[in-house]
């Protein structure tokens, strides 16, 4: 089983860094969780440039001039958590939406005719509007559209996502939020998500059923992001080693001040926010980073070949935002506003490859195929 | 202190007992090395040399015995010399050694994991020998090997950690102890291998032929505790040319 | 009767025990594995152990290796 260590203590590592241990870290092949609490550090801000560029190296070894891009696609507002940070909260009074299976696919359809082939499918935590049924559905009557489908819902049971992964669910997302366990129940104040543990303990979970890959992160902003990465770099670690087999991604979505009504609590910066994405590329070469549509064109731009892997793009986080213009409440406000064809451009300007498919359904054994829809 | 199978050991040099020029040598030089662990094999009695007897010099109460299944060229092989093994008394370690090629020794790895898997089931602690394949160890990890064993080199070559890079893949990725045996040829390379972060390393040809094969021992021994020092001491850093060309270059573009 | 140690015939007393044919070969039993038509002994079987005409026995010990 996961666990993390107290939080303090991960930040007692962090602070007690020096400048020799990250230089140290930097010229290191395996920097180890040492080399990337000193990479988190204060100490390493004035290598900031170091760092982009050794991010820039170790990723164009491992994933060559690529950007994976990809669009969520949100099916439902309702959910039963209380969490004090998200536009969804049981506690917001907005109006509340699930789509129905065409609904669905017909939301889907617009974002294959833009050219998307990798869809992460995202609801609010409501199991009687939406639940496994529905997702298994859902997923055998697009699987044979996309290349790979992800879902970012509520923790579930191995049974359950072994159920989602026979129908056609490859990857699965499920964010810690904060590793700070004192946050996390400041923070969620009510519903099932209040349970720290039984979420720590999800990555794990969706490995163990066979899905091909698992993504974690920590919403910034929440507690002190330095901790967190350490936090996500154990947490990558332990992944690692037990589930040898999985491919793992980290996200990195930032509470940005002028957004919403949840002012983040501590604030990260770009720079801070970069820091962090350098650090984890140097300490796990292989993991998958996402930078999503909460960040400016601007700077995603300037990130292109510096550590991130996958970007999302035309991004609109209320159900049924797609077919209409005004769809209703959004779970966060959007940095990057560019249709997926204005941020393959920009990949492309920037001499990189933006990769719509990146997988083929046809190349996995998931069951019966011939399940109804 | 190095653990195996819940079994705590001082010395992280494991010694072979093969190819000494007499019993009393290899007695004096194993004593010489510190080790703790030593390797035998199983062969048919010589019935014209009946007294021919290494455990004669051996003491079961100073080393841990491991026999190996040397000889074995397939699964099968090696599960009915596990066997004889544990019937002699041998208790339950095992090195699982399947190595069907009899010129260059390296180790089966299909036969090696079908063997390690049945006989974990049969209670025993399996420490297969294998060559430096990450995917293998993690196999092999899987099915219940107590720790593995990947070579340097091929047995007897004596050429080093020639396998650095896969080794380094195996220990990142370790979940029991990795022990680099075959081709250690001198100190040096031990001292490499601990440098690295190997738990532990096996060591027989090249103390059994050295010129005097008891101060050889002490060789490999200091180098094993040297290179384990300097891994848990922190090596420093290679240089890389990791620096920035101006303070802040490329990333302009922050706010 | 006849039986085959490691490859080759050794006459011995009808009714013997596997330990009896050890001594004969001058063999400690506790530094000896048995197996005995295909089937491993374990020590205390030494002493019991009757064998038979023809009986195949592999005589193995601990030898040098690495």
């Amino acid at each position: 089983m996961f666990t993390v260590p107290e939080f303090s203590t991960l930040q007692a590592t962090i602070s007690r860094a020096t400048e020799a241990d990250v230089l140290r870290a930097l010229s290191s092949d395996h920097p180890g969780l040492d080399g990337l609490a000193a990479l988190l550090s204060p100490a390493a801000e004035p290598h900031l440039a170091a760092m982009a560029k050794r991010s820039g190296i170790i990723t164009n070894q491992r994933f060559g001039r690529t950007i994976q891009v990809y669009a969520p696609l949100y099916l439902s507002s309702f959910c039963a958590n209380r969490c004090a940070y998200c536009g969804f909260s049981a506690d917001n009074t907005i109006d509340r939406r699930v789509l129905t299976f065409d609904e669905a696919e017909n939301e889907a359809m617009i974002l294959h005719q833009r050219g998307f082939s990798h869809l992460l499918l995202v609801s609010g935590e409501a199991p009687a509007k939406l639940g496994v049924d529905y997702l298994e559905k859902l997923a055998l009557r697009l699987r044979d559209r996309f290349a790979a489908l992800s879902i970012e819902v509520q923790p579930l049971s191995i049974e359950e996502y072994a159920r989602l992964f026979r129908a056609g669910i490859t990857s699965v997302a499920v964010y810690q939020e904060t590793y700070d366990r004192d946050m996390y129940n400041q923070v969620h104040l009510g519903g099932p998500k209040a349970d720290f543990d039984y979420r720590l303990e999800s990555p794990a979970r969706v490995a163990a059923a066979g899905m091909r890959e698992v993504g974690i992160g920590a919403l910034l902003g929440l507690s002190d992001w330095r901790a967190e990465g350490l936090a996500l770099g154990l947490h990558l670690a332990w992944l690692r080693k037990h589930y040898w087999r999985t491919g793992l991604t980290v996200s990195f979505p930032r509470m940005r001040p002028a957004q919403g009504e949840f002012k983040p609590l501590q604030p990260v910066s770009e720079r801070n926010l970069s820091q962090m994405i350098f650090a984890l590329r140097m300490f796990d070469p292989d993991v998958g980073l996402y930078l999503s549509t909460r960040e400016e064109a601007r700077y995603r731009d300037g990130m292109i070949g510096l550590g991130p892997t996958r970007y999302s793009a035309g991004s609109c986080t209320a159900p049924g935002g797609y077919g209409q213009e005004d769809a209703g409440a959004k779970q966060f406000e959007i940095g990057d506003n560019r249709s997926l064809d204005e941020v393959s451009l920009a990949i492309r300007k920037k001499g990189f490859d933006p990769v719509r498919k990146d997988w083929d359904a046809v190349f996995q054994v998931q069951g019966d195929r011939q399940q109804a829809a | 202190m190095l653990t195996i199978a819940g079994r705590k050991f001082r010395s992280r040099l494991f010694g072979g007992t093969g190819k000494f020029s007499s019993p009393e040598v290899m007695k004096e030089a194993l004593e010489a090395s510190g080790c703790e662990m030593v390797t035998v094999a199983l062969r048919r009695i010589d019935l014209n040399n009946p007294a021919d007897d290494i455990m004669r010099v051996l003491d079961r109460d100073r080393y841990l015995f491991l026999p190996n299944t040397s000889g074995a060229r397939d699964a099968a092989e090696a599960i009915r010399l596990a066997r004889l093994a544990r019937a002699s008394g041998g208790g339950e370690w095992l090195k699982l050694e399947v190595t069907p090629d009899p010129r260059t020794l390296l180790p089966d790895p299909i036969e090696t994991l079908k063997a390690t898997e049945e006989l974990v089931k049969e209670g025993f602690k399996v420490l297969p020998y294998m060559n430096a394949d990450p995917i293998l160890a993690l196999r092999l990890q899987d099915a219940g090997a107590v720790a593995v064993m990947p070579l340097g080199s091929p047995i007897g070559t004596n050429q080093g950690v020639l396998t650095r890079f896969q080794v380094e893949i195996i220990i990142s990725q370790a979940q029991v102890p990795v022990i680099v045996d075959a081709g250690l040829g001198a100190p040096s390379h031990v001292a490499e291998a601990m440098e690295m972060g190997a738990d532990a390393v096996l060591v027989n040809t090249a103390i059994a032929v050295a010129g005097d094969p008891v101060r050889m021992a002490r060789a490999f021994a200091m180098a094993v505790e040297a290179g384990r020092i300097a891994y848990e001491s922190g090596l420093g850093a290679v240089s890389k040319d990791a620096a920035a060309s101006s303070p802040e270059d490329g990333l302009g573009f922050l706010r | 009767m006849k039986v085959f140690c490691n490859g080759e015939a050794q006459d011995i007393a009808s009714g013997s025990r596997v330990v009896d044919c050890l001594n004969k070969l001058g063999l400690d039993p506790l530094s000896v594995v048995v197996e005995c038509d295909g089937k491993i002994l374990t020590r205390e079987e030494y002493a019991s152990h009757e064998l038979q005409d023809g009986s195949v026995l592999e005589l193995i010990r601990f030898v040098g290796g690495g």
